[in-house]
């Protein structure tokens, strides 16, 4: 049995921790709808975006169609793109991401093919580290702004561009969470490049468009654009998901940090109730010996 | 006899109005949109964006940079990587 002071000692710890949870769940729960609103802004242009460019991928296909979306011919170096957080406190999302990285590796792994990460954040860094060391190509540093916006997707964006025109590999995976709710964020794992054709709703109604210079360069602009834009999305995705997992990871923390102070407190008040019952039966003993 | 514009940037949706003409910096030229356009689609240099919002005002200029036009069915979309003001 724990003496009465080492019980107060615990239930105080116990309650600054609560603190800590509780503030860091408001403090998400306000980020959450900021991030949750700036996902939703981004989607209209990333939808017009890849209407264009599907309408335009069926017009220039063949020997025509710029490396980007034609691919370098092989499929053996694969890069995986993590997209992690830069903080923890949020639960199972980085866990959950590199599991499904980790997962994508060993299959491609498996079938022979070599496998080479970009990480983006830093809480992906350490668990790949373990498993993959010397696979680790690039990582990317998002954690020096507050919010990483369109500059960063640019920035990441032109060094993956880079890389694959020096040829360090052929085909590209973005592993990102999709914010569904703030109890859900899915793993997800997408061809970034070459860029996938995307499916065309049905043939074109007829009208005949004129394109300004020529539809490959156009093409030839969109490609590099369609690529920062899926980033971008990405990087808002992950700060949704960041602090939709963080608000619930840290409810349940409160939530736990409470059921346990009320179980120490009920413990700590026993002891003192039979501390003070001993006492009484001591001083009751020795005033009955007199 | 109004025309649907639209100006999207990946951060948001700037802009979604029915107005007059649009005059659009083109990559070979500026040109002007009035309602039923033929359907055509051009990439944009760095430059304004001027919205005539009736036919005899003045416009108003947005400064896009980066990005592209496309004429449609529905109206004309530019699709700006940044804007200003």
């Amino acid at each position: 049995m724990a003496s009465l002071k080492e019980l107060k000692g615990r239930i105080n710890s116990v309650k600054s921790t609560q603190k800590i949870t509780k503030a860091k769940q408001m403090v998400a729960a306000a980020k959450l709808r900021k991030a949750q609103s700036a996902a939703e802004a981004a989607r209209p242009y990333a939808e017009r975006l890849a209407k264009v460019m599907g309408s335009l991928a069926t017009k220039v296909s063949g020997d025509g169609a710029p490396k980007l979306l034609a691919g370098t011919g092989s499929d053996q170096r694969h890069l995986l793109v993590l997209v992690n957080t830069d903080k923890g406190l949020c639960g199972g999302l980085n866990a959950n991401l590199v599991k499904a990285a980790k997962a994508q590796a060993a299959q491609l792994l498996g079938q022979g093919k070599d496998v080479s990460f970009y990480l983006v954040g830093k809480k992906g860094r350490a668990p790949i580290r373990r498993d993959y060391a010397k696979n680790i190509a690039h990582q990317f540093d998002t954690s020096t702004v507050r919010t990483p916006g369109f500059a960063e997707a640019e920035q990441i964006a032109a060094e993956l561009i880079q890389l694959f025109e020096d040829g360090k590999f052929d085909v590209a995976h973005l592993v990102y969470p999709v914010f569904k709710s703030a109890l859900a964020q899915d793993p997800t794992s997408v061809q970034l490049i070459p860029v996938p054709t995307p499916e065309t709703a049905g043939a074109d109604n007829g009208a005949v468009v004129e394109y300004e210079p020529d539809e490959e360069a156009i093409l030839a602009e969109l490609l590099p654009r369609y690529v920062r834009t899926r980033l971008f999305g990405a990087l808002l995705e992950r700060e949704a998901s960041e602090q939709g997992a963080s608000m619930t990871a840290m409810d349940n923390a409160t939530r736990n940090a409470g059921e346990l102070i009320q179980k120490l407190t009920i413990q700590y008040n026993r002891s003192r109730q039979a501390a003070i019952t001993t006492e009484l039966v001591e001083i009751i003993a020795g005033a009955e010996a007199l | 006899m109004a025309l649907h514009f639209e100006l999207v940037t990946p951060a948001q949706l700037v802009r979604s109005a029915d107005v007059h003409m649009v005059v659009v910096p083109g990559a070979e030229g500026e040109f002007g949109v009035l309602e039923g356009h033929a359907p055509f689609m051009s990439t944009i240099r760095d430059g304004a964006i001027k919205i005539y919002t009736s036919a005899n005002g003045s416009p108003e200029e947005i400064k896009v940079q980066g990005g592209f036009a496309e004429v449609g069915a529905t109206g004309l979309t530019v699709l700006a990587e940044h804007v200003e003001g």
